[in-house]
């Protein structure tokens, strides 16, 4: 489809801005490219979710100023409660909007030669890495409008580069905050592990209010090169008003590994992919995701793993709540290409539904161009099962307890994989929030 | 409140339109221990379900009291608060959930707000008990009853009711499935909730369980109704003899109500 859209921004925009923020020209240029194509590329088409009357595009402006958290002490509580202060601050980015704010990286960390820094200026400082990384393995500008949006108009995100054989043992953090609507949080956090290191990142996406608006156009790339491993967690949670199209993917070289621990806890309508390339032979993607919805909510979650190398090992597991009037899609993918043998692609997805007019949709695919591999699926959707209820409440635990203890044990296997105490905490009591 | 006592009058049970109990009378009292026996089919466990409250199961007619309150009307969990225990059958598994948290969120259910166990007098208690019933340590940390084999499940029954302490507790086939050793241990766990304060329903219907818990009364059911009652040498007598003479003597050619429903 090719109507001509009205954007609320045009080419001399875009060339302004990134020469405001000092990019160099191949970032600019990039910019200017994705942006000539938006018109000629399709939305993404989430698989039984018709997206076709949201707003991801328009918004009124393209960044604003926010107060920096440039100390942690002054951050509003909220936010201190992700951070886990009693061994005090390591490695920490904080960003408000589009505002750059609070960095932290150990000294031991530096001199390894670790980057950990907002995404311009690694544009500008980093410019090698980035250049090559950037939408270069991962996402791909052209691969629907959205990225080709992502890609031209992004304003915010995170950097980090963990050189060869380098083993960061204290997790890396990032939060995002947002709680102007007038600017759209089109952030993008690029991961790069080379040879043989490996490190743990959690990222927050966080609302600092319920009244909150906008739309959040979000990427995060992980790059794991050969025998790297990769832990990422993250806990989303972005508020009613808030219209999200979030992208995490992966890629794997050789004898490479990614888990990722998805704490999915918008309120918001909300697009989800999370897709992992397996390309390199011996390489491991485990993704983990819990949702809750809940009020009127439409979420749409496609999780895919694609077998490219031989001998790849790929593992999904997703479950959610759905409550109240919300809907909630389950896509789970295992693609097997050719030549990816004696790969095996596992997958489950579980929904459970708390109300009458709740909505889930839990559909296992598995696609192979391969004889000798392995693969398997489970997928059920289903209610709070009254037996389990009535044994629990048998000891004298009331009926609201009851489920409420069904429920985080049915969401347990994935909080329990988040990697930084404050955050798995903070997962927990958004949980409980929402399922009351 | 060291006297509880448990009527059951003219109870009448239904299970999808069905009627399985067909007029039980019973009382049990703190300090007594009752056996239910009688074949497969012929109510026992029905009787247990439709006085905890499975969903299932509904009473037609009749009465259940507890010190003269109406069973019957409470939730299921307020029953357990007013201090009912049903060792199942069949236990659930609650997928996530340590069996620590579940029983403390058990204990402090009936405790109340403000007044929760200390977390140590609780691990002690636990650790205790355990230790009693021969548990390995780690099955705190289990998640309940999930991948249990059907022994470990039998003892972890025991372990709640030796944690929450009822009032009166009814043991549904607690010794099916088990070996002599497990048995044995299970007994042990039983035994020890032995004293004036505590009455207990026993329903199996192998002897060999009562071989280890002698009960003060033995009750026989058929065709939905306690046809026969008397001390435990009514127990001995059905181990030797089986159960065909109590046929013959009340006349019963078919003893079934059901065919057994898994809970």
């Amino acid at each position: 489809m090719t109507t001509q859209i009205q954007y609320p921004f045009d080419q001399g925009f875009i060339e302004s801005f990134s020469s405001q923020n000092g990019e160099p020209n191949w970032f600019k240029e990039r910019r200017i490219d994705a942006f000539t194509k938006m018109d000629q590329i399709p939305m993404p088409k989430p698989d039984k979710t018709k997206i076709t009357n949201w707003n991801f595009i328009e918004f009124k402006q393209h960044s604003v100023n926010s107060a920096p958290f440039s100390n942690v002490e002054e951050l509003p509580e909220s936010l201190r409660r992700l951070i886990d202060l009693e061994g005090g601050i390591k490695n920490l980015y904080i960003q408000h909007n589009q505002t750059a704010g609070f960095l932290s990286l150990t000294d031991e960390l530096k001199d390894q030669g670790v980057i950990f820094t907002d995404l311009i200026t690694a544009v500008k400082n980093h410019g090698e890495l980035v250049e090559k990384y950037f939408m270069t393995k991962g996402v791909k500008p052209d691969e629907h409008r959205l990225a080709a949006f992502h890609a031209a108009l992004v304003n915010g995100g995170a950097f980090l580069y963990i050189p060869k054989n380098v083993q960061v043992t204290e997790p890396i953090q990032s939060i995002f905050v947002h709680d102007n609507g007038d600017a759209p949080l089109i952030n993008h956090v690029l991961i790069v592990a080379d040879e043989n290191s490996s490190v743990t990142y959690v990222e927050n996406y966080i609302s600092l209010n319920d009244q909150t608006t906008g739309i959040a156009n979000i990427i995060t790339e992980v790059i794991a090169l050969s025998n790297s491993r990769v832990r990422v967690g993250a806990v989303d949670t972005l508020a009613k008003g808030v219209t999200t199209y979030v992208n995490r993917r992966g890629y794997t070289d050789r004898d490479a590994q990614i888990e990722w621990a998805l704490g999915m806890m918008n309120d918001g309508h909300t697009i989800s992919e999370n897709e992992t390339n397996l390309i390199g032979e011996g390489s491991v993607c485990d993704t983990k995701t819990v949702v809750i919805g809940r009020g009127e909510q439409i979420q749409n979650f496609t999780t895919e793993v694609r077998h490219f190398g031989k001998n790849t090992e790929g593992t999904i597991l997703k479950h959610g709540v759905v409550k109240d009037r919300a809907t909630t899609v389950f896509n789970g993918i295992g693609k097997i290409e050719h030549g990816a043998t004696k790969s095996n692609a596992q997958q489950e997805s579980r929904v459970l539904m708390l109300s009458e007019k709740a909505r889930g949709d839990a559909n296992p695919i598995l696609l192979i161009d391969e004889d000798d591999v392995l693969a398997g699926h489970a997928a059920s959707v289903g209610r709070v099962d009254p037996i389990q209820l009535y044994y629990l409440m048998s000891r004298g635990i009331p009926r609201e307890e009851a489920e409420r203890l069904i429920i985080h044990g049915f969401l347990e296997p994935v909080v329990s994989q988040l990697p930084i105490e404050g955050v798995k905490k903070q997962l927990i009591e958004v949980i409980e929030r929402k399922v009351q | 409140m060291a006297n509880t006592t448990l009527t059951i009058k003219d109870l009448h049970v239904a299970i999808d339109g069905k009627e399985i109990l067909k007029g039980v009378n019973l009382e049990i009292k703190s300090g007594e221990f009752h056996a239910v026996m009688g074949p497969n089919g012929t109510g026992k466990s029905t009787l247990a379900s439709a006085i905890m409250g499975h969903p299932k199961y509904e009473v037609t007619k009749g009465s259940v009291t507890l010190d003269g309150k109406d069973v019957l009307e409470m939730e299921v969990d307020e029953r357990a608060r007013a201090g009912l225990f049903l060792a199942m059958q069949y236990p659930s598994e609650i997928s996530g959930v340590t069996n620590s948290d579940f029983l403390r969120s058990a204990i402090n259910a009936t405790r109340g707000e403000g007044n929760e166990i200390p977390l140590m007098k609780f691990i002690k208690k636990m650790d205790e008990k355990m230790e009693l019933l021969d548990i390995d340590l780690n099955m705190a940390q289990r998640y309940v009853n999930e991948g249990f084999s059907g022994g470990e499940k039998k003892r972890n029954e025991i372990l709640q009711l030796l944690m929450l302490d009822p009032k009166i507790a009814i043991l549904d086939e607690i010794d099916s499935g088990l070996d002599i050793d497990a048995l044995k241990v299970v007994a042990k766990g039983i035994n020890s909730m032995r004293n004036s304060e505590f009455g207990c329903l026993i329903i199996t219907h192998y002897q060999r369980l009562l071989n280890y818990i002698t009960p003060d009364y033995v009750h026989v059911m058929m065709q939905g109704r306690i046809v026969k009652s008397g001390g435990p040498e009514l127990a001995r007598r059905l181990e030797a003899e089986g159960y065909d003479w109590i046929k013959k003597e009340l006349g019963i050619e078919d003893e079934t109500v059901e065919v057994e429903q898994e809970a």
